[in-house]
Order: C-alpha cells, then structure tokens, then sequence
C-alpha cells in the first residue's frame, strides 16, 4: 500500500515537525509513505477568494502528482476538503477525480477509519483544549457539531482519548469558529482578531495547558494571539501529541530530533 | 445611488467597541443556545428539517402554478389579490389602497419585505403616518436607525439606551432601563395608534395555497391588533412565502420559532382566511427580484428562507460585527447571499464577511447551503471582475509560484530566513495587517521537503534549491 503524504505548503514552510509526526506515526503503523516534493499548494487561498482560474492548475497539478497513491493522507481538515469537496469547481471533468476524492484523507479520519493505531502507551500528562477546526467538523465530518442533531463518533478526540495522562477540559463553547479562515484573517481583520481572542480565552478559562487542534492554520491564528498576549497556553497538532511530542518542543516549530521521540 | 458598502470598515468599527461586540455576541449566543436545547428536545430535529427543504424545493420548482392556486383560492374568499413586479409597484398599490380609504394613519407589523421595499418613506413622503408597532421596530424607528436583525430588531441596542430614547419620545422619566416600565410605556403609546389606524399592514410568514390563507407569527400580538381594528387589512408577502398544503404547515411553524428564538411555538400564530364582515383584506404578491434567483442554479434553494434569523444567530462574524455592518435589509449569511442577488456591485464584500465556518449551514431549517453559496457568490464577483485588483494580482501571483516548486521552495527559504533576520519594526508594520495584533509564527530553520531529502532521501542540498529533482515523489 502506498500512502502519498499531503503536506499543506504553510505546514511544509512554517510547521515541518507536523508534517514529521504525521509521517513518523503512519511509518510507525508499517505504511509506506512517500512525499511527492513537487507538491505545493492545493489551491485554497485562490479557491476561497473566488480566483477560481488562479486555483485550477494548482489542483490540476495536484491531481498529476497524487493519483499513483493508494491513499493520500493530509494533516489538515481544511485542505483535505479542499480537495474532496471543492476541487470539483476546478477540475470537475478530471476522469481522475472521484477515485483520487475518494482516496484522500484527513490524517485523523485516516487512523480511525482506514488505518487504525493503539495510542493506548502513549502518555501525554496534560489538560488539553480541543478546538474542533470547521472545516475537519463541518466538510468532512470529523465529529458531531453542536448544530445539528446527528450523533457522529468523535475521531480526532476518540485518537486523543487514548493517550495516557491526557484530559481534556470542557469548553463554553465546544465547536466555536477560531475566525482564521485564510484570507478572511487579513481581509476582515477586526472580526478575525475578536473571534480569535474570544476562542483564547474559552481555553484559558476552562483550565487549559494545551490546545491541540487537526489544523495548524487555526493554530497559526491562535497563537498569534496567545503569543501576543504573553498567555500561558501552549498549541499543538494532533499528529504532535500522538507522535509523542513534548508543548516545550512544539512551540518552537523546530524538527524533533528523531531519537529524542520522548514516549 | 448604490454606492459600494464595504463591510471590513463599519465592522471594525463596532468592534472597536469591544464592550460592546462582547455584549452583542452574548446576547445572540444565549439566543443560539436555547435555540440548541429546542432542538435537540425533538428527536425529528433532522427529518423536520429534511422535510421542510422538500417542501420548499418542491415549492419553488412549481411556483408559478401553486401562486395561482392561491391567487384563486384567495379571491374565493373575497381578497383582493395584487401582484407587484418590484418595490416600486408594491409601493405603489399599497398606497393607492390607503388613499383610497382616504386614510392618513397606518400601523405596521413588523414585515421584512416593506423593509425591503422602503414602504415606510414613500407612505410617509405622501403624507402618511406609519408606525411600526412591533416593539423592537417601533424602537428602531424612532431612532431612525434600521433593524439590525430580522427577528431581533433592535438586539444592539441596550436597555439604557432604549429609556434615552423613550425619555425623547415619549416622556418617560429621564434615566429609566426597568424593562417593565418601559415596555408599558410603550404599549401605552402603541394602544393609541392602534385605535386611531385606519389601516393595518402585516407581513406574511406562510400562504397556504390550498386554502388562500396566510399565516402570521408574533411574540406580541401586533400583528393580530393592527389587522383586527383598522377596517383594512393589507398584508405584503414576498412570492416565496408559498407553500403547497395546510398540513406542510405544521412543518413550518414547529421549525420557525424553535430555529428563530428557541421557543416551542410563537405566541401568537394566527391565521386569516379572508376578510372580516364589512372588512377589506388585500395581499400584494411581490417578486422584486426573487424570480431572478429561482432561475439560478446556484442560488435558487436561497428562495427557501423562512427568515428565522439562526443563521445570525450563530454566525460568529455577525455576532461580533453586528447587523449594521452588513448595511443591508437581511445581514448575516442569508443576507449576504441574497443582498449580491438584488445588486452585486453594492454588496460584494458580504460573501467575503465570513470565516467559511459552515454553521450556518448546519444550522438552517431548510438546509440553505448558505457558505457554500457565499463561495459561489465570492467565484461569479471574482469572475465579473468586482475584485480589487491587489486581491486578484495577489492571487495570479501566489499561483504562478505554486506551479513551481523550485521557485516556491527558493522563495520560502528566503521568507523563513527574512523572518528571523529582518528587525522587527521591517515586519511588523502596518504593510502586514495580520501583525497588527497576532505574532508571525517563529519560523523553522528548516522546510519540510528540506527535511525529507536529507532524511529520507540522503541527498542533502542547500537551503533553496530542495526541489532539484522533485518529481513525482521519487
């Protein structure tokens, strides 16, 4: 089986150790993993601006360079529905796009639907905030969200809950917007900074030492503020959490040495 | 007239009011969340809300045959049935039924689309009182501000501030906030203009087309007051009220309220079938707009809107930014989906005044894709050329590096190693409007794909020129 890494370009440039943990775990699993390095964006800063003809040949590329893979696997809610649920306004007539929609998968869902792995011997002994990223809660069904009436399983939590040590604390708001989306940060910046600080402060008030999310751009945005405001919380991925990193270490964006893998 | 209205600006300045934004999204939160426990107290919640898309898909797909079911079946009952191209017209006629009663003095229930219509400046141009009796609207009116929400009115405004404008208005005692005191002076008000109306105008929730009845929510009871004393009644429906049978309504009304305040049921849901003994009762059918957005694919389930409001309710821009922002008659997300319909040059911020966070959608009674229409709507201004060109030049640009890796890799290089060498006062300046309040993340020494080839590839290269040989995932 092989496993196309889809690593979203602002993970690959700003976060590389998401990307490493995301690769360390499904290399821990006994996949083969490869990362096409002629990927780049998927298109969504232009898709979601509405520059559809600016997004086209980037998901056309991303088309020539995933399709080989049995499964593509992406840390990151948001560009995974990129290419699920929005590439089909860009390259809708790519004979090729349904079999590659159907292959792609958020890193999460990967474990619990696809691929699953124990965590069981992991200890992470922290109080962690769980911030449900829109796009992995609403596009792809990650969880249930606070809207509807539909009991769905949990599965970046039910990943987490497997950690030994790990609570979670329990927010006002369980599935808030953070206010990153993309362009929007900037485009609407007042909403944006409002909706951010307000999440922060949810966290920090339910008791939080940690906010792990499924999307680093949420976390991006979120610790902007948290950063600025000198608050004591720290922000991870969950691909970080569950390869065995240490909040000191995340913090810092730098690659964890692989033999310092502190389980 | 249409001057472009930019919601960036007037949201940040209502939230540079933190106080104020913070209060507002409380408010609408606590809204939201009552609405949350009705919901989930009927375990239907998700097959009434099916349903009712059905029905309203149905509904819009056979629309000009059900509006003459009902057309006929009201004029059975002895309405006067009149039908309006646009705002104008609808003005028009309801203006020459009050002149024809040779009235001067009109009470209102609260109605979106005269809202939408501007009724209340023509009427008032011609020499005609109209007093909005609806609470919140009848604050709002007197302020000369405009509803900032469609079933909350007056939500940004705080009580204080409602007993400043009553203490003008209508000599309450100066300084006053007791809501008890201040809604009886209100009512005092309005029981006069109720006696002394000589006409009523209502809004429409539901026309029945089986029956050529109507049907109108109330939490007050203004509606049934203003069509029950004035001898005439007109009541101004846009064409998409319509719904096929007397029994899809109970669909409906069990969805309005619930999505709308979190109450099981309006206080008042009454029905009217025809005029009272010696009465008149007119309904004006207004398209002004709404047959265009059927005939598009895209928007067309937008036509479904029961007009609830938990789509603002939810929106967490709308919660901070308040409804004024959007300078619009509908805000939040079904405002702007359907305020580009009516003029996309005026309103082409609204689709970008969202987080694409999708709650609205989750969120709707009838299952309007509403982010996923925003989208669109970002795609159709984008294509009609509406964007600034900063926007669309910034967007060719970031795909033309995209499509080259090398390039892209070379240019992140320099980008990481700027970030951690420039002086501070280089980035965060006022070129850079996301540092304003949030910190660039620290960057790594080290991409990604610079990681891959040394460690998985053993081909260690200079920062910069990573992709050499990137091709298909060698």
């Amino acid at each position: 089986m092989r496993v196309g890494l889809f690593v979203p370009c602002y993970i690959d440039q700003m976060y590389p150790d998401v990307a490493v943990a995301t690769l360390e775990l499904l290399e821990g699993a006994g996949l083969k993993v490869e990362f096409p390095a002629a990927q780049t964006c998927c298109g969504q800063p232009m898709a979601n601006t509405g520059c559809n003809d600016a997004a086209r040949p980037l998901a056309a590329r991303f088309l020539d360079l995933f399709d080989p893979f049995d499964y593509i696997v992406c840390p990151s809610g948001s560009c995974t529905s990129m290419v699920r649920n929005h590439f089909s306004d860009l390259v809708g007539n790519d004979p090729r796009l349904a079999s590659i929609q159907s292959r792609t998968f958020e890193f999460c869902e990967f474990l619990h639907d696809v691929h699953p792995i124990d965590f069981s011997g992991h200890r992470f002994p922290f109080r962690v905030g769980l911030h449900q990223s829109c796009h992995g809660l609403r596009e792809l069904r990650l969880g249930g969200d606070s809207e509807q009436m539909i009991e769905r399983p949990d599965k970046v939590r039910s990943l987490l809950a497997q950690v030994q040590g790990l609570s979670f604390v329990e927010l006002q708001r369980v599935d808030e917007c953070c206010g990153f989306g993309g362009t929007f940060a900037v485009n609407e910046r007042a909403v944006s900074v409002a909706m951010g600080e307000d999440r922060v402060q949810d966290h920090l008030e339910a008791g939080a030492e940690v906010m792990v999310a499924s999307d680093m751009s949420c976390l991006m945005h979120l610790w902007g503020l948290i950063s600025r405001q000198g608050s004591p919380l720290a922000v991870m991925h969950v691909a970080q959490v569950l390869a065995g990193r240490s909040p000191s270490v995340s913090v810092k964006n730098s690659i964890k040495p692989k033999a310092g893998n502190a389980l | 007239m249409a001057t472009v209205s930019e919601h960036p600006e007037k949201a940040a300045a209502y939230i540079a009011d933190r106080s104020r934004s913070r209060w507002h999204d409380g408010a609408l939160w606590f809204v939201r969340s009552k609405r949350d426990r009705m919901a989930h107290s009927l375990p239907e919640w998700e097959r009434l809300r099916s349903t009712a898309s059905q029905i309203k898909a149905h509904t819009i797909a056979n629309l000009p045959e059900i509006l003459q079911q009902f057309e006929a079946n009201a004029k059975a009952r002895g309405v006067h049935v009149h039908w309006a191209a646009d705002a104008q017209e609808h003005n028009e006629i309801v203006l020459e039924i009050v002149r024809k009663q040779n009235a001067t003095r009109v009470v209102k229930s609260k109605s979106m689309l005269t809202e939408e219509c501007h009724l209340n400046p023509h009427l008032e141009a011609n020499g005609i009182e109209v007093i909005d009796t609806d609470l919140g609207e009848r604050i709002v009116q007197m302020r000369g501000e405009r509803p900032s929400h469609i079933v909350l009115p007056a939500i940004h405004i705080k009580k204080e501030e409602v007993g400043e404008t009553f203490a003008k208005y209508l000599g309450t005692e100066p300084g006053a906030s007791d809501p008890q005191y201040l809604t009886e002076a209100a009512r005092q008000h309005l029981r006069s203009k109720f006696l002394e109306a000589e006409v009523g105008i209502t809004g429409v929730n539901f026309a029945i087309a089986e029956t050529g009845g109507f049907v109108v929510c109330t939490n007050e009871g203004n509606a049934d007051l203003g069509a029950s004393l004035p001898r005439v009644h007109i009541a101004c429906m846009g064409i998409e009220k319509l719904i096929p049978r007397l029994v899809d309504l109970s669909v409906f009304v069990r969805l309005l309220a619930r999505s709308a305040t979190g109450q099981p049921i309006t206080t008042y849901t009454s029905h009217f079938h025809g005029p009272r003994p010696g009465c008149e009762l007119h309904i004006v059918l207004v398209d002004n707009g709404r047959s265009r957005i059927r005939d598009s694919d895209e928007f067309r389930s937008a036509l479904g809107c029961i007009r609830c409001g938990a789509c603002m309710n939810t929106c967490p821009v709308f919660r901070r930014s308040g409804g004024h922002s959007y300078d619009a008659v509908v805000p939040g997300p079904i405002g702007s989906v359907l305020s580009p319909a009516a003029d996309t040059k005026q309103h082409r911020s609204l689709p970008y005044a969202c987080s694409l966070c999708g709650s609205c959608t989750d969120v709707c009674p009838v299952k309007i894709p509403l982010h996923h229409q925003l989208l669109t709507w970002r795609q159709q201004i984008a294509s009609q050329g509406l964007l600034p060109v900063s926007k669309t030049a910034a967007m060719r640009a970031g795909s033309m590096l995209f499509q080259h890796p090398r390039i892209y890799a070379l240019a992140g290089a320099l980008g990481r190693r700027a970030l951690r060498w420039l002086p501070k006062s280089w980035i965060y300046n006022r070129a850079n409007p996301w540092g304003l309040d949030r910190d660039l993340p620290e960057p790594p020494v080290e991409s990604f794909r610079s990681w891959w080839q040394t460690n998985r590839q053993g081909t260690s290269v200079d920062e910069g020129m990573k992709s050499k040989g990137a091709k298909n995932g060698k």
